[in-house]
């Protein structure tokens, strides 16, 4: 393979996707997507969810056969038997979702699938660790071999998978969204390894919908949208605008234009809530949190650290074992979901596929998930289809939701009109707190700018919202005081004024930064 | 954009009727094989269902059971449950109507004959709740449970109809015959060979009634969000355990419905039985070919119905084995059943003149 090798020099294509067609049944997910890499360069897919970049990658993994095209790498025709093999041919791949075994320790993780043996059956760690050692040393990758992936960081899990790559003699890495569960300075320190690596000569294909970050480490970019390629540029002779431009297909504001709040008094307020995760682990450890009408309230910090658990507290899908939830002073402590929202809270939930809609049904009867049973909806136990249909109807048109009608099911609207619908259905219930979880998680630019602008003419009209996101720029542009979290407990609130990416971030981290010592 | 409301009935149907085309053809390639003129198979098929007032007759009797139980199993697929249990909630009904309908209270058959058949209802119903609230309360899967019920009542049976409800009078273990104001009305006559009845009204009825149900009311409403996302239904607020203890409530008493209609339509008391008369199983492959419709399953209650009949008759008239038509049925139940798979060799949108690019930009999820 080294011959081949040295026939590639940097900034000559390494790889390359030719007319790439995939079809699925009812989606044509790639339609004759060309695709390059050079050597040495660091190319961002940028697309939002579901516009094919997932597949295309799959496809170039190995995962997938597509169904007309044609891969070339170093040149030659790419002929691949799944992953296994891919990674042999020296593509290799680090998913959004690690494939790592948590028990084992980084070493063992590195190794795994083509151990080092003793006496041809034993695993020889010693051998394994220095293996580690000499790929960590030589692309400056530190560290620590004996821990546990369980015990080690999500950033550095990140860098187990990168190691794991390289291992098997990597030349061309796909990072599939990577800095999706990393805080702000895990970001910037896999950006310094992304840098390193391509300097060592190796390729990164980017995939991302981030625009700041694409803008920040990427060479070239290349826009996919509904399964074609919309166009490639440099990233030097870009801006963010124009990206999100390409990605939706009309001039998007990216800033959210927001007058100062005007908040009233207090409505919401959380007290010392202590509750556990679906393992039985402590999840919330005395969360404390209040929010004014008329004000947003973000919460932010790592995936994993409670974010899940207090909203569905609050929302009366989890039960606290300790702690006091009021609304409006009423006590609606583990009160069941139907009498939280009774009380005036809705809830876009974070997995709108899971918990916010029924896919199988269609958009009418989603949008009475809460009030099948109220008037005018129903009368005794029938339901009324009329009232339900030309309800669906108004709100549907003043949410813009696209759907061919409202008999559609649910399940076939795009991520962004899905998140509408959720979002009319529970605005649409004058509510008295509105409690928002990811609500533009993997959706595009477009969608994300409407979502906004919803959500603060929400606060102008004097509600209270409580906005949870894992995504530091959205807190930052939505909130008026910032809440993180951390392991089940709120590091310190602070008003926007006073935020900062650095400050934050190190508080998502769990250190408090001196200059915030004492704000909670 | 297409509105796809018009085609969506077609689109439910493409499947099963493709799936029975290929069963007969196969049913045809079989018999081919054994040596007996495929034409003259169906052409024995057809007459011993159709081709006297009798044999339409007992095509109708074999059907009605299985309308309800493929209503009952259609339900409970609609609330996510694999009501499994249909054979033995059918056997409680059977129990349920032959003990009251044999009571002499003196009541008039507007009374009696209701009661008696609301008395198979419970029993399917009380039966089909057990299970239904093992899931309910502790997740403990309803298939597992409902199959130790189903011999539970076999058993049961057993016992009862050797004992405590055996007529005294004659040596054979049957219960004592039902009275005359608890029996259904026989179109042709209480005596007569002919045994249709006024049961078929009954399913039929029932059909509606779920259709209703399902599709009409707010505990449709529920029974079919958990279905299709518990988690989703929890999180509007409705509540997961006691809809699926409603729903296997419900396809109980329509399974225990099944069993009351047989005695009083049909047998008019309860006979030993010594091992699952295969209505509750059937059921399941009523409840699939029809699409888990209640009126879905109507058709496809007669298809079975037809099939089970006429096995009989292409084997006494044209000499094709039985199992020719099981393995008919297995062909279709697995056509069904393989749905995604069938469906992507169909060229449906060809069929319905959709074109397949509009339609991927529209669903635009990959």
């Amino acid at each position: 393979m080294s011959e081949i090798d040295a026939t590639i020099s940097p900034g000559q294509v390494i790889l390359e996707m030719k007319g790439i067609t995939k079809a699925f049944p009812g989606i044509v997910a790639n339609s004759d997507v060309d695709f390059d890499l050079k050597k040495g360069e660091i190319h961002c897919l940028l697309g939002e969810n579901g516009a094919g970049k997932s597949t295309l990658m799959k496809i170039l993994y190995g995962l997938y056969k597509q169904d007309k095209g044609e891969v070339f790498y170093k040149g030659e025709p790419l002929v691949v038997n799944g992953p296994a093999d891919t990674l042999r041919q020296g593509i290799g791949m680090v998913h959004q979702h690690f494939m790592l075994i948590k028990p084992l320790t980084v070493a063992e993780n590195l190794v795994l699938g083509n151990e080092p043996t003793k006496y041809g059956f034993l695993i020889d760690k010693k051998k394994a660790k220095a293996e580690l050692m000499e790929i960590s040393t030589t692309f400056g990758l530190a560290i620590e071999p004996d821990a546990k992936i369980m015990d080690i960081s999500v950033g550095m899990q990140q860098r187990v998978e990168i190691l794991k790559a390289l291992h098997r003699g990597a030349e061309v890495l796909i990072l599939d969204e990577p800095t999706a569960v990393l805080t702000p300075q895990e970001t910037k320190e896999l950006f310094v390894i992304m840098r390193k690596l391509v300097h060592d000569g190796k390729s990164i294909i980017f995939i991302s919908h981030k625009l700041k970050e694409v803008m920040e480490i990427s060479d070239r970019v290349t826009v996919i949208n509904h399964g074609r390629i919309i166009g490639s540029v440099k990233t030097s002779e870009t801006s963010p605008s124009q990206l999100a431009n390409m990605m939706v297909g009309r001039e998007v504001e990216l800033i959210v234009h927001k007058e100062p709040a005007k908040p009233g008094k207090e409505k919401f307020r959380a007290e010392g809530l202590v509750a556990e995760n679906d393992r039985g682990l402590p999840a919330l450890r005395g969360i404390d949190l209040s929010v004014r009408a008329g004000e947003i309230l973000g919460v932010c910090g790592v995936d994993g650290n409670g974010q899940t658990e207090l909203v569905q507290c609050i929302t009366g899908m989890r039960r606290l074992s300790a702690g006091k939830v009021t609304l409006n002073g009423k006590d609606i402590t583990n009160m069941p979901p139907k009498r939280c929202f009774e009380a005036g809270i809705v809830h876009v939930p974070e997995d709108r596929q899971k918990h916010g809609l029924v896919l199988d049904f269609t958009v009418a009867e989603n949008m009475i998930l809460q009030t099948y049973n109220k008037k005018p909806f129903s009368r005794g136990i029938t339901l009324r289809w009329d009232e339900i249909k030309s309800y669906a109807r108004r709100i549907i048109s003043e949410f813009d939701v696209r759907t061919p009608d409202e008999d559609t099911k649910a399940g076939s609207l795009s991520g962004g009109n899905q998140q509408k619908a959720i979002l009319a259905r529970e605005l649409s219930r004058t509510p008295e707190l509105i409690v928002v979880a990811q609500p533009t998680r993997g959706l595009d630019v477009g969608a994300i700018e409407y979502i906004h602008k919803r959500l603060v003419s929400e606060r102008d009209s004097g509600r209270a919202v409580l906005l949870v996101s894992l995504e530091l720029d959205e807190i930052m542009s939505l909130s008026d005081r910032i809440a993180v979290i951390y392991e089940g407990r709120i590091m310190g609130t602070m008003d926007i004024e006073d935020a900062t990416e650095e400050t934050l971030g190190l508080m998502m981290a769990g250190s408090m930064p001196a200059s915030h010592k004492g704000v909670m | 954009m297409e509105r796809k409301k018009d085609n969506s009935a077609i689109k439910e149907l493409i499947v099963p009727v493709t799936a029975v085309f290929i069963g007969l053809v196969l049913g045809g390639i079989l018999m081919t094989l054994t040596g007996v003129n495929a034409i003259e198979g169906y052409k024995a098929l057809i007459m011993g269902c159709f081709g006297r007032l009798e044999y339409v007759s007992e095509t109708i009797v074999y059907t009605t059971p299985l309308i309800f139980t493929g209503l009952a199993i259609a339900l409970g697929f609609r609330c996510g449950l694999f009501n499994i249990g249909c054979e033995g909630q059918y056997i409680v009904g059977l129990i349920g109507a032959a003990v009251v309908g044999a009571m002499d209270l003196g009541l008039p058959t507007f009374i009696h004959l209701p009661l008696t058949m609301l008395s198979g209802m419970a029993c399917g119903a009380i039966w089909a709740s057990v299970p239904g609230l093992l899931k309910a309360k502790f997740g403990i899967h309803e298939v597992v449970n409902s199959i130790m019920m189903n011999y539970i009542a076999l058993y049961l049976s057993h016992y009862l109809v050797n004992g405590p409800i055996k007529d005294p009078g004659i040596t054979s273990p049957y219960s004592r015959e039902i009275l005359d104001t608890a029996k259904l009305w026989r179109f042709f006559g209480q005596n007569s060979p002919i045994r249709v009845n006024s049961g078929i009204i009954i399913a039929i009825a029932a059909a509606l009634f779920v259709y209703y149900l399902l599709f009409k009311t707010t505990i449709g409403y529920q029974i079919r969000a958990v279905g299709f996302n518990p988690e989703a239904a929890r999180y509007g607020g409705i509540s997961v355990p006691t809809n699926i203890v409603a729903a296997m409530f419900i396809s109980g008493a329509l399974a225990g419905l099944a069993g009351a209609v047989q005695i009083m339509g049909i047998q008019f008391k309860f006979l030993d039985i010594f091992a699952f008369q295969g209505y509750g199983l059937d059921g399941i492959a009523v409840a699939l070919v029809g699409k888990s419709h209640p009126l879905g399953v109507l058709p496809s209650a007669l298809l079975f119905g037809i099939l089970q009949r006429g096995s009989q008759t292409m084997q006494m008239l044209a000499g094709v084995p039985k199992e020719t038509i099981g393995i008919m049925q297995g062909v279709i139940i697995i056509i069904v059943a393989a749905e995604g798979i069938i469906k992507g060799w169909l060229p449906i949108r060809k069929i319905l003149g959709t074109d397949k690019k509009a339609a991927g930009k529209e669903v635009g999820r990959a």
